[in-house]
């Protein structure tokens, strides 16, 4: 087993008197690609946004247990410090759109009033728009709105204004939902190379996504964590029977 | 009824269609002829340099060019922040049971004749002080554009998704860096263009400051005495008998008819650009 | 482990020194929802002094001089007469003219605009003419009418054998349409836009033209919003103050016919309301109070029947 950046322990989480999730115990390793697969509304996302405490934007929901960023509890992290660590893409391409792409990418930092250098920012913005291979398609039209751009564009942009904080791990939630198979094709193969310097986690309902990039993968299941485990071990042989039935497509 | 028949209908059904709607806007086709014609002839280094004066003497309509100008700004300064952040309460804080009263309230009353507001500002700024004010009459302006501006920051506010909030927290921003990076630079248009509609409205209001600004014949920078304003000259002016004022009153238009006609242009540009 | 968690804080605020904790206090964040709170509550406290104010003065006439006599025909405040039923016949007469006369227009111009298909510069040229109508001041409006209009009126008050005053409740009513016109349009102009173009071209494909699919389809489903936009108008047309106030002739009693000069209640309240006192002045406030009360409910009808229409399409 790699190493293990995410610690989940014990987690239950509520929604007013409605208990989402039971009991979840997950591991996730660094420099990898977890998948976490699962029937719509089983509890992905909220898993997910427990994870950068974005669940506590909506009112009434509880979290019992702990999860644990490298050892330390996300709970004593002010929330602000935890979300430049772990960063956020969402199902769709959300750029500012009052902001320049240049602004889109360093966003971060103009949100939480960093001064940086020109050259910095420059750095930066080159560095990040490369690592999504945005750079030779935008370079010339920085300064112009992100808003214009396609919407796989869009969400290379997203994701590489998350990586701009150099966050160690970054969550996506379904990412690729709302484009054409093409830019998911595109969006795909970055993420696969993009796992060497920041772990993924990727909520997808899509089996064959999962099968293509994730090198580990969790199947959840009515808020519970049925299976989880090396990608190749779980399509291959599922130990669970509900795993197997979702995997040959039998719901969702 | 054949096809020949009904395809004259068609045709008699567009030819008055077209009569009628080219009619409706030759009111403004004439009303501004008419303007440029007597106003322009009026407008001339006299209107926008000498104060107002007794017939027989060259006067012009620099004291009420000068309160048209106070009177408007001072109503933005008092409204503009009261509205916007009234329209972030509602938005916002919708659970609030201030924001819901308000909400409502706001509606209510963004229809009110604006004469009934200059009796209400006269019973609280002017009777107990007993004198006019262009304070007075800069409130009661203010008071007009308050509901107005209150329903399209709220309104322009609740419309932008939910990701893109959501997607500056995720970045560690915390709500009030949200707020003032994101949710208001990205409201702006609304904003902005709900408070140029709204100046455009009140810069040529004459009903509330009947009883407030009251009116003056002299140029005076006090807001706490009467001021005069173009839409006071023109209204007074126009009831005289005396054709010298009645010029003076057409060049007034024309300055007020240009200005409220720049403003409505800029906010409706400021819309489409950065909607777009 | 409680150092770790300390140092890991981005070091906004975590030591808690007496300045540290002041500046929190100031901090945007904390500040806005205070700032917001106080900003409402005194919009909402404007709003209630308001009708409160209205409220109190015109209670007062009712004690003074006693209500009933608000409903008498004749208005001579120096005999304590304060007969206001001809300015409420005349407010909703002229009203209501004016709204019959905009009737025609409203409806081919906002035809016009939502059903035009070709984009060009004329169609730019003509949106922008009815917003530019809608954002010339009502004393210019009056201004005009009184220069322009009325010169009409008096040749044909003559021809007709009426006295030629020039200015009445037809002038009044005349320049009130013009007036609302633009405020209708943009209302109808939303709600026929709001009619899908695929139920629209499911009645061209069965061989209709546009009168019949405009007619059939088009205005049908329209008509509850389009109402709504008259009934907006209206309530506006009630309101209405400083063109009227020029040209209606200020009269104080029923107009005998539609040139009669008369006065709406803008126009005796702005006429009248500087020169008053004592019952003279809560009497023009009690009518200023009615005025305000029809216009609410007007408005509130037109609110509820717009948004029902919006909600329905």
């Amino acid at each position: 087993m790699d190493n293990v950046i995410l610690k989940i322990r014990n987690l239950n989480f509520y929604y007013q008197n409605h208990k989402v999730l039971h009991s979840i115990n997950l591991d996730i390793p660094e420099n990898n690609i977890t998948a976490i697969m699962g029937p719509s509304g089983c509890g992905k996302s909220t898993l997910l946004r427990t994870i950068n405490r974005m669940h506590e934007l909506t009112h009434g929901t509880t979290v019992e247990g702990e999860i644990l960023l490298k050892n330390l509890n996300i709970m004593d992290i002010p929330a602000e410090e935890l979300r430049t660590r772990i960063g956020m893409v969402f199902q769709k391409p959300n750029p500012f759109p009052h902001m320049s792409i240049y602004d889109n990418v360093i966003a971060g930092y103009i949100l939480r009033g960093i001064k940086l250098h020109k050259n910095q920012k420059d750095e930066i913005v080159e560095n990040a728009l490369k690592s999504v291979g945005l750079w030779e398609e935008v370079k010339d039209k920085l300064f112009k709105r992100g808003t214009f751009l396609s919407g796989g564009q869009q969400q290379r942009l997203c994701i590489a204004r998350a990586l701009a904080m150099k966050p160690d791990i970054i969550l996506l939630d379904e990412p690729t939902s709302s484009l054409d198979p093409l830019a998911t094709s595109v969006i795909e193969e970055l993420l696969v190379k993009l796992k060497k310097d920041v772990t993924i986690l990727v909520v997808t309902h899509n089996i064959a996504q999962a099968s293509r990039i994730s090198d580990y993968v969790a199947f959840l299941y009515l808020g519970e964590l049925l299976e989880f485990g090396l990608s190749e071990k779980v399509f291959t042989t599922p130990k669970n029977a509900k795993t197997e039935e979702f995997l040959s497509g039998k719901f969702g | 009824m054949n096809y020949r028949t009904r395809r004259t209908i068609n045709r008699v059904y567009k030819i008055v269609l077209y009569c009628l709607s080219i009619f409706t806007v030759l009111p403004l086709i004439f009303i501004l002829l008419y303007l440029l014609k007597l106003g322009f002839s009026a407008i001339n280094f006299d209107i926008i340099t000498k104060v107002s004066r007794p017939v027989g003497e060259p006067g012009g309509a620099l004291n009420s060019i000068v309160g048209t100008i106070i009177l408007s700004t001072l109503a933005v300064l008092i409204a503009s922040p009261l509205s916007i952040l009234s329209g972030i309460l509602i938005s916002e804080y919708p659970q609030n049971p201030l924001s819901k009263i308000l909400e409502i309230w706001v509606k209510l009353i963004s229809g009110i004749p604006s004469i009934v507001i200059g009796i209400v500002t006269y019973l609280w700024l002017v009777k107990p002080v007993g004198r006019y004010s262009a304070l007075a009459g800069s409130i009661s302006l203010a008071i007009m554009m308050i509901p107005n501006m209150v329903t399209s920051t709220a309104e322009t506010m609740k419309m932008i998704p939910k990701e893109i909030r959501e997607a500056s927290l995720a970045l560690g921003a915390n709500y009030g860096q949200t707020m003032l990076k994101i949710l208001i630079p990205v409201s702006l248009p609304g904003i902005i263009s709900g408070l140029l509609t709204g100046v455009g409205r009140i810069a040529g209001e004459t009903a509330p400051l009947l009883f407030t600004a009251f009116g003056n014949p002299y140029l005076s920078l006090n807001i706490l005495k009467p001021m005069n304003t173009l839409s006071l000259l023109i209204y007074n002016y126009a009831l005289s008998p005396y054709k010298e004022w009645h010029r003076i009153a057409w060049g007034a238009a024309l300055i007020l008819i240009f200005l409220a006609f720049t403003l409505n242009i800029i906010s409706r540009r400021a819309i489409k650009r950065w909607t777009t | 482990m409680e150092k770790v968690k300390k140092i890991s804080v981005t070091g906004e605020g975590d030591i808690l020194s007496p300045f540290n904790y002041i500046k929190r206090i100031f901090e945007f964040r904390n500040v806005l929802p205070f700032l917001a709170n106080l900003s409402g509550a005194l919009v909402a406290l404007i709003i209630l002094g308001f009708l409160l104010t209205l409220g109190a003065k015109s209670l007062e006439f009712a004690k003074n001089a006693g209500v009933a006599n608000i409903l008498r025909t004749t208005w001579n405040p120096i005999a304590e007469e304060f007969g206001g039923l001809p300015f409420i016949a005349t407010t909703v007469l002229v009203s209501i003219i004016a709204l019959g006369i905009s009737v025609p227009f409203t409806l081919s111009v906002s035809i016009f605009i939502a059903e035009w298909k070709r984009k060009n510069m004329f169609f730019d040229v003509f949106n922008t003419a009815l917003d530019l109508l809608s954002a010339i001041p009502s004393v210019v409006y009056g201004f005009w009418a009184l220069f322009v209009l009325t010169p009409f009126i008096r040749i044909l008050q003559l021809k007709l054998g009426y006295p030629p005053y020039g200015v009445g409740v037809l002038t009044a009513a005349l320049v009130l349409a013009i007036m609302i016109i633009p405020f209708s349009v943009g209302i109808s102009r939303e709600v026929l836009k709001l009619v899908s173009s695929d139920i629209k071209e499911a009645g061209f494909s069965l061989g209709a033209t546009e009168f019949e699919v405009t007619r059939v389809v088009t205005l049908p489903l329209a008509k509850q919003g389009i109402i709504a936009g008259f009934i907006l108008a209206l309530g506006r047309a009630l309101g209405e103050t400083m063109a009227v106030t020029m040209v209606i002739g200020n009269f104080n009693a029923f107009p005998k016919n539609l040139f009669s000069p008369s006065n709406t209640i803008a126009s005796l309240i702005a006429n009248q309301f500087n020169e008053a006192w004592g019952n003279h002045q809560s009497a023009l406030i009690l009518l200023g109070f009615l005025l305000f009360l029809i216009t609410l409910i007007i408005n509130l009808l037109g609110g509820v029947i717009l948004r029902g229409a919006k909600h329905e399409l």
